[in-house]
């Protein structure tokens, strides 16, 4: 699984090492909650647009777009709600069964 | 004075016209009794072209501040109104602006919360929010509204601080009160209060953020520790604000709290709002006939200004707190923290609660006059910690 955690942890020594308030760059302080997905949602790329639909409806920011321009999902973080496949309009999503990729 | 224009302001209107002159970017708010006129104003400036806002229409108290944190969180000075019902509607969004160390101000109109249904004042309200990270302040007339509007934008925008302020004007009785208001012009307003730039923590569009983050409990007490270090830190920031307004605009309010005729005083009166003025009074008069007695103005309570209070009343007998609250089950919150704060700082003087002018219940010279006579009497009649109603229709 790609790891996606592009801004370090910081070394939190002191409070004041702490960011200032709970908006902060995005995988700061965070944790893998990944376990409670029953599905996946998989990106089609040979159908898939670019329109950035499933990158902004996100609930929790787990879809990345790479440098080359195609989206991946962070399935450290996706919870599978499901709601990018369910706006995804030219269906480039589906929600696969999480227990074939254990 | 050249600097400001006499004006005949009610307190709804004086918070409007202070919030006016701040230059909010964003005001976002619903009318509830007894604020409905402060919002009313200000929509009326914008409508009137007086005001460049982005003025917000909005369902519910809950939305209201849910979009001034948006706003907030892309660094617009932001500013909303509400009381009471709408406040507890509001409760869940306060911790969010407090923990993602929003700088928005807030007009609440203290009155009476359900049930029985009352739309008067008191300041029940104020204390179901007490914990929610936002710095609390009380005023006693329409000139201390409108100039802590300034000053709580200030406080609230200092880099040290970073925290939402709750500005509490006592329903009906300041709201909807007439007074003679000094109002500042706009470039004096602009010279004390520049305009707010986006800070670190804010989103901007080079660099988006996730917002309101949850953090588990590897890290979630560090966020809530940090938090309250620097709320209690806002303090001197509190005292140091004042003092740059005192200078700048000429008139002072003595800090987080205000000791009047409290130096030499045996029997000192805490009081919260706008029944300080009617204490004055009585204080002035009790001292007329020799009384040695005085008054505390609590103008901060969050932070609560522990080492401040102990220094105004440790050369008391005794101490009273009047509240316009009251903790089902235990007591006056505010009786509470006194207490507290006493405890901590080693003054252990005798102090007596009295709860009153609830639902909007007139608090008159009267009254007072009662509680300091008990005061008075506190060794022999009165037993500490009990807490005292005044103005009962009938015995407990």
């Amino acid at each position: 699984m790609k790891d996606f955690k592009m801004v370090p942890v910081p070394k939190l020594a002191r409070l004041s090492d702490m960011p200032m308030g709970s908006s902060c760059l995005s995988f700061h302080i965070t944790e893998g909650n990944a376990g409670w997905r029953v599905f996946r949602p998989v990106i089609h790329l040979d159908k898939c647009v670019g329109c950035h639909r499933c990158y902004l409806v996100c609930p929790d920011g787990a879809i990345h777009k790479e440098a080359d321009g195609t989206f991946v999902v962070d399935y450290n973080f996706c919870k599978g709600c499901g709601v990018c496949a369910y706006e995804c309009k030219p269906k480039a999503i589906t929600m696969e069964k999480e227990d074939q990729y254990v | 004075m050249s600097n400001h224009q006499t004006t005949f302001l009610n307190g709804n209107e004086a918070i409007a016209y202070g919030a006016k002159l701040c230059r909010p970017e964003v005001i976002a708010a619903y009318p509830i009794t007894p604020q409905t006129k402060a919002v009313e104003k200000l929509s009326q400036f914008v409508q009137d072209g007086e005001l460049d806002t982005v003025y917000m229409h909005v369902e519910s108290e809950h939305s209201a501040l849910s979009a001034c944190i948006g706003a907030s969180a892309v660094g617009a000075r932001t500013f909303t109104a509400t009381s009471s019902q709408g406040l507890l509607y509001m409760l869940e969004c306060l911790p969010y602006a407090a923990g993602a160390r929003l700088p928005i101000v807030m007009m609440n109109a203290n009155r009476a919360v359900a049930t029985p249904w009352n739309i008067y004042g008191d300041q029940m309200d104020a204390f179901y929010a007490l914990n929610s990270g936002w710095i609390q302040i009380f005023v006693e007339s329409g000139q201390e509204a409108l100039d802590m509007v300034i000053q709580s934008y200030k406080i609230a925008e200092d880099p040290r601080v970073m925290a939402p302020v709750m500005l509490n004007i006592d329903g009906f009785v300041m709201t909807h009160t007439y007074e003679s208001v000094q109002l500042p012009n706009q470039d004096l307003v602009d010279g004390f209060l520049p305009s707010f730039n986006p800070v670190a923590h804010m989103m901007q569009d080079d660099q988006p953020m996730s917002m309101c983050i949850s953090a588990g409990n590897h890290h979630n007490q560090e966020f809530k520790v940090r938090q309250h270090l620097d709320l209690e830190a806002s303090m001197a920031v509190i005292e140091s604000v004042g003092q740059e307004f005192a200078d700048a605009f000429g008139r002072s309010y003595g800090g987080v709290l205000e000791s009047y005729r409290a130096e030499d005083a045996e029997i000192i009166l805490i009081t919260l709002g706008s029944v300080t003025g009617t204490a004055r009074c009585v204080v002035d008069q009790l001292r007329d006939s020799g009384k040695r007695v005085g008054l505390v103005k609590l103008r901060v309570i969050r932070p609560f200004p522990t080492a401040q209070l102990a220094s105004a009343v440790k050369g008391a007998r005794v101490v009273g707190v009047f509240e316009k609250d009251l903790s089902f089950g235990y007591e006056g919150s505010l009786y509470t923290n006194v207490n507290s704060a006493l405890m901590q700082q080693g003054v252990f003087i005798k102090s007596i609660n009295f709860v009153g002018g609830l639902g909007g219940r007139d608090v008159s010279q009267a009254d007072l006059f009662e509680v300091f006579e008990k005061l008075e009497n506190a060794d022999a009649t009165l037993a500490a910690g009990a807490v005292h109603y005044t103005q009962m229709r009938c015995e407990p």
